[in-house]
């Protein structure tokens, strides 16, 4: 078994807390996992991604060789464009539908959306409007890992494990409405695929 | 054993905890940073009572690791790479004087200056200082290494360069513990000449350290982090450093690699097994994450001695971060197919956070500059040096910690009006405060903004060392105290703070404006702790 991940978004829109939740889901296991990260400058509101790679053999490289990467999980359309030389041809992209305009050149919508369904297989999911709905606006995150879910080859139990341990300090509430928003990402994913 | 996810830095950290460190001295510096945290948030650290507040720069953080070296304890100092140039003068007469207590010192290099000003290499300065230097190839390694390295400082009695990068520093992966070791006794240097460099003492100790050199190189050749792999094809012998050892794995795990490989984790350089593979391959390939430094030693300045390939020759890029891809292509394999990132995808450089106090500090000075025209503000190392960028255009310079108030100065002097500088708090505690004597002794006509926001902020969040400070700081300096104003950088008073800083701009002689207020990451938890 061997996953290569790119996770993507913009600096706050929480791929670090995915990253951590199946991080905490896979050290738990006989797995090897290897996660680099972006921090200090880019966090401020620039573009930022992590490289996850699960596998269960031993890992060499922190960084996953371009045309490698077994998916993109994306915050952000435009964002999950900017990793496209990182996929298999093959490779899942799962993106939110909403943008994050924080630049004057933003794409037209329309040419996004075509952009992306170009890829041979990819979701488009409203990751903010499902975490708004379940009553939780910052657990979007989860909803797109939710949607991701079906790809990664983990235990679905594990990523709800990895949630618990995360946001446990945090309070029950908090707690279920990200497993909401997980469960929720994860149900669009299988109505897509079973269309 | 249970397995521990932890970041390169964090390795580090929980490496040098075990192995009975009785301090942590360091300055904040991205990817650096998450070393001296991790110590901080340690509850073994604290059950122990382990030193670890943050120095107010590099160097003073050096220099007190030499005393607690001094004393016979363990200690780990932390830093960025440009960090060390701050730290260079007692880096570089740590390695004259030596140490007692076990010195790693754990620097982070950036290569492809993802949150720098260069991408200077850390092995140069092991290599200036005659230091033995470790380079961890991954997360495990980094750990493993640093009880290692303590040995090996007290064996030799030496400081230990540990050298990483960000892409090291920051990836986790699952790290097995080895032994905890007690702390150090107190116990000074049994020579009272070791940490004496007077001329003649120094005469002394620095042919000590030459003499030491061979015996470095004999460790270095028995070490388990530098390691030999036979290949059946001797067309090409690769040297491996470091994290480039993973890239070259990485490209072989579909088929096995059939050229010798020499992997380099600890230096000085293990000389039996380099000539061991310029003797037996027709070509050597060099790859390393950083400069082309362990190539350059090899190749030379005539470079005659062999065929010799890295990114001096342009077999890699000759700058910026090593990764599997470039190579990929150097190895000669079969390149994957890559996608291409569609045109429209367009770039998204970092900004201020909205809400920022900076924006409304810009906002401020910008009008005041108008009439000026540019080219008037120096500024420095910090979130604030993103005011560079549209929309605020409103800064001119960054060179390094504190070079905003010196570099005002200089302009001053040559006859530049208005001479603007704007610096951070904590940078201001690290290496602003010299110049702005400067500036007071030379009656320089400067107007210095300090930006208050309470917190070191571009590298998450850490103490400032001058937090509660600033104004008497100035005074004790020599402004004067009518000529040092606190402005709240809030719209609300944008036409008061315009008012003031021009006022500032006429007054012939050294002002400094203080824009007060705390960094919107730490507002909501300042209100609450009130």
């Amino acid at each position: 078994m061997k996953k290569d991940i790119i996770l993507a978004g913009v600096g706050g829109q929480g791929i670090l807390s995915i990253a951590t939740i199946i991080g905490y889901a896979v050290v738990q296991s006989d797995l090897y996992l290897k996660q680099a990260e972006v921090h200090g400058m880019s966090q401020r509101g620039g573009a930022v991604e992590s490289h996850l790679r699960i596998s269960d053999k031993e890992i060499h490289s922190d960084l996953i060789p371009h045309g490698r990467s077994d998916m993109i999980i994306s915050m952000e359309p435009m964002e999950a464009l900017r990793y496209l030389p990182y996929i298999k041809n093959d490779g899942w992209l799962v993106t939110n539908s909403n943008p994050f305009v924080n630049i004057p050149d933003y794409p037209e919508m329309d040419e996004l959306y075509k952009e992306i369904e170009t890829h041979k297989h990819s979701i488009i999911i409203d990751g903010d409007g499902i975490a708004k709905d379940v009553g939780s606006p910052r657990s979007m995150n989860m909803v797109i890992l939710g949607a991701a879910s079906p790809f990664i080859a983990l235990p679905f139990s594990m990523l709800e494990d990895g949630i618990r341990a995360v946001f446990g300090r945090k309070g029950e509430d908090i707690v279920n409405k990200n497993l909401e928003a997980l469960l929720r990402g994860k149900e669009f994913t299988e109505n897509h695929i079973n269309k | 054993m249970d397995k521990l996810l932890l970041l390169g830095d964090e390795a580090v950290a929980q490496g040098a905890l075990d192995a009975g460190i009785s301090g942590a001295y360091g300055y904040p510096g991205t990817p650096s940073t998450e070393i001296f945290e991790y110590v901080q948030k340690s509850n073994q650290a604290a059950e122990r009572n382990v030193h670890r507040t943050w120095s107010a720069n590099e160097k003073t953080a050096m220099e007190e690791a030499l005393g607690m070296s001094y004393s016979g304890k363990r200690c780990i100092v932390t830093m960025k790479h440009v960090g060390l140039n701050v730290a260079a003068d007692p880096f570089v007469n740590s390695g004259i004087t030596g140490a007692n207590g076990g010195i790693v010192v754990a620097v982070a290099d950036d290569p492809s200056m993802h949150s720098s000003q260069n991408e200077q290499d850390s092995r140069h300065y092991g290599n200036f200082a005659l230091v033995p230097v470790f380079e961890p190839s991954n997360q495990q390694e980094a750990y493993n290494m640093m009880a290692d390295a303590f040995e090996l400082s007290e064996k030799y009695k030496t400081p230990v360069i540990l050298r990483l990068v960000t892409r090291l520093s920051h990836s986790r992966s699952g790290i097995i513990r080895g032994e905890i070791q007690k702390e150090n006794e107190l116990h000074l240097p049994d020579n009272p000449m070791q940490f004496m460099l007077l001329p003649a003492t120094a005469r002394v100790n620095y042919k000590n350290l030459i003499e030491k050199q061979t015996l470095l190189i004999e460790e270095a050749e028995k070490s388990k982090y530098n390691e030999y792999h036979e290949g059946k094809d001797k067309s090409l012998g690769i040297i491996a450093c470091g994290l480039g050892y993973n890239y070259v794995k990485e490209n072989h795990v579909e088929a096995k690699c059939e050229y010798p490989i020499l992997k380099i984790c600890q230096y000085p350089l293990p000389k039996k097994y380099i000539t061991k593979m310029v003797n037996e391959c027709d070509e050597v390939l060099v790859v390393e994450d950083g400069m082309p430094v362990v190539e350059d030693w090899l190749r030379g300045y005539l470079n005659d001695c062999h065929a010799i390939h890295g990114r001096l020759d342009g077999t890699l890029p000759r700058y910026g971060e090593l990764n599997p891809k470039t190579l990929r292509k150097a190895l000669n394999l079969e390149p994957h197919p890559i996608k291409e990132m569609p045109v429209i995808v367009r770039g998204r450089p970092p900004e201020l956070c909205k809400g920022c106090p900076h924006r409304d500090t810009y906002n401020a000075l910008n009008e005041v500059m108008e009439k000026y025209g540019k080219g008037h503000v120096f500024s420095d190392i910090g979130c604030y040096t993103l005011g560079f960028l549209p929309p605020f255009d409103a800064i001119n310079t960054c060179v390094d910690m504190g070079a905003s108030i010196s570099m005002a100065v200089g302009a001053a002097d040559a006859g530049l009006f208005p001479s603007v500088a704007v610096i951070g708090d904590s940078t201001f505690g690290h290496s602003g405060m010299t110049p702005l004597l400067d500036a007071v002794n030379s009656k320089a006509n400067i107007v210095a903004f300090i930006l208050d926001n309470g917190i070191i902020a571009m590298t998450g969040m850490q103490d400032s060392a001058v937090t509660g400070k600033i104004e008497d700081i100035c005074l004790g300096i020599g402004v004067e105290k009518e000529h040092i104003h606190v402005i709240n950088p809030l719209k609300s008073h944008h036409e008061e703070n315009v008012k003031i800083i021009q006022q500032e701009i006429d007054y012939n002689g050294v002002s400094v404006i203080i824009p007060r207020r705390p960094c919107i990451h730490i507002a909501a938890k300042l209100r609450k702790k009130k």
